[in-house]
């Protein structure tokens, strides 16, 4: 069964340190100050999700999630 | 021009773990093998140097400090023999606790963003060129004094709007506050003296004819209740984008080279497969942070179970939490592939380093130029590295003999 995944930043946690728009610029979008919020509504399109958990695994404050939906 | 003297010493260190000191000439040039010996020890050591200092020694006891703003603060960022009197507006935010912190960060933060760094690439690649032909037929460099030197430097310079030509000025500031001023204060404030008189000649300047500069960009920011900045906090901050911006990617790109000089085998897959490069900056940024910071502990409390009292310093070693084994494995080898890398370089918590995004992109862009045109190289047996002293580490010396060997 293909599962879907979902990217969630906690906007509380995200210092801006943008290894997830490095990492998966297709999943994460910039506000002004560099801090990262996930695009849209947060869906991994299908091919994307070995990105999505490189972002999980290399953001330093341990803000993003993804979620198996 | 270049103070090139060295602080008073220090009585050598003989029990690490109860009696470190980050100034010690064998920290200084080896500092991983003493940091293994610490963490072994205690998540926390303490010594009594400086009137008083912690080491958070694993990647969680930093985590913890980094995220605690209630019991450590920020307001001196560099262990010193001394602690002199606290300045308002020294270097904000980085001296800035909450909750004046966040307005004084969002105000630098948008010059800063990775798109903003774009824009500022093609400048630096040229810089990178125009130093490499400034050696390239010798066979022979000092790349810490004629290359990863100036490369921050006049990046930092361009985006302030102050002339490039002045780099070797900012250099000895730089100098004076970070190392010399450990041990001796009247450094400190005769460079930030110093300084102040420089910015304000360049903000005079700049009320009759504004430019698009960050001097300008400061002087015209509001604060969040629509105030102009007051001139302190202006002077503060341009000290800090001046010191904090480059002795740091000065040191970075400087241990980046040293690595490569020393692993033709990552030098190799570097140039072959260039996609590799912006992974392989992280990991040479774990493996060689520059930037050690200071919290002083304002409130008892423990961390990773141990206790730390008030009136403390403590020294936030980034670079040593990069080596913790429990976090990175093969903590020790550089791993220029390492697809996981939550790496600490630029700090952890609501200090991230403001330039962040400026140091990759300069990294990336010297790294990647440097290799275009220096495939091979590797150390000069007859010369010798050196490396600086205290809160940011790297080689100041870098003999390096180019071309194949023969």
């Amino acid at each position: 069964m293909a599962e879907r995944l979902r990217v969630h930043v906690d906007p509380d946690k995200c210092q801006g340190h943008a290894r997830c728009k490095a990492l998966a610029p297709e999943l994460f979008e910039l506000d002004e100050y560099g801090n990262a919020h996930e695009a849209g509504d947060g869906t991994v399109p299908p091919g994307l999700e070995d990105k999505a958990w490189l972002a999980k695994s290399n953001c330093p404050e341990i803000a993003i999630d993804v979620i198996e939906e | 021009m270049s103070d090139v003297s060295q602080p008073a010493a220090h009585p050598p260190v003989s029990d690490w773990v109860n009696d470190f000191d980050h100034t010690d000439p064998q920290w200084t040039e080896d500092p991983f093998p003493i940091w293994d010996e610490l963490r072994a020890a205690s998540p926390v050591v303490h010594t009594d140097r400086f009137l008083g200092c912690y080491m958070p020694t694993t990647y969680e006891a930093v985590r913890e400090i980094a995220n605690d703003t209630e019991h450590f603060s920020s307001r001196r960022i560099i262990v010193r023999d001394v602690r002199p009197e606290i300045a308002r507006n020294a270097a904000p935010p980085i001296t800035s606790d909450p909750p004046v912190h966040k307005p004084a960060k969002q105000l630098l933060l948008p010059p800063f963003t990775p798109d903003a760094m774009k824009k500022l690439e093609p400048r630096m690649r040229a810089i990178c060129n125009e130093l490499i032909d400034g050696f390239i037929a010798d066979g022979k460099v000092d790349a810490a004094a004629r290359y990863s030197k100036y490369i921050p430097v006049q990046a930092i310079a361009h985006m302030l709007g102050i002339p490039e030509s002045d780099s070797d000025l900012f250099i000895n500031w730089i100098h004076m506050i970070l190392e010399l001023g450990i041990k001796d204060e009247s450094k400190v404030l005769q460079a930030v003296q110093e300084m102040s008189a420089y910015f304000m000649g360049h903000i005079e300047a700049r009320r009759s004819k504004p430019t698009g500069d960050l001097i300008s960009y400061l002087m015209n920011a509001k604060d969040k209740e629509g105030q102009p900045l007051e001139e302190s906090h202006v002077l503060g901050s341009l000290r800090l984008l001046l010191i904090a911006g480059i002795d740091t990617t000065w040191s970075a790109i400087g241990s980046s080279l040293w690595h490569l000089a020393r692993t033709p085998a990552d030098r190799e897959r570097l140039i072959a497969e260039p996609e590799l490069m912006p992974t392989a900056v992280e990991e040479l940024l774990r493996a060689y942070s520059p930037v050690t910071m200071a919290r002083e502990v304002v409130k008892e409390t423990t961390v990773s179970g141990c206790p730390v009292k008030a009136g403390n310093m403590v020294l936030l070693s980034f670079p040593a939490a990069n080596r913790d084994p429990k976090m990175f494995p093969d903590a020790d080898k550089v791993v220029i592939d390492r697809r996981e890398n939550r790496h600490a370089a630029f700090g952890l918590g609501i200090h991230r380093c403001v330039g962040s995004n400026l140091a990759r992109m300069e990294m990336q862009v010297a790294l990647e130029e440097w290799l275009k045109r220096i495939p091979d190289f590797r150390l000069d047996p007859a010369g010798t590295v050196t490396w600086s002293q205290g809160t940011v580490r790297g080689p100041r010396q870098l003999p390096f003999l180019l071309g194949k060997a023969m």
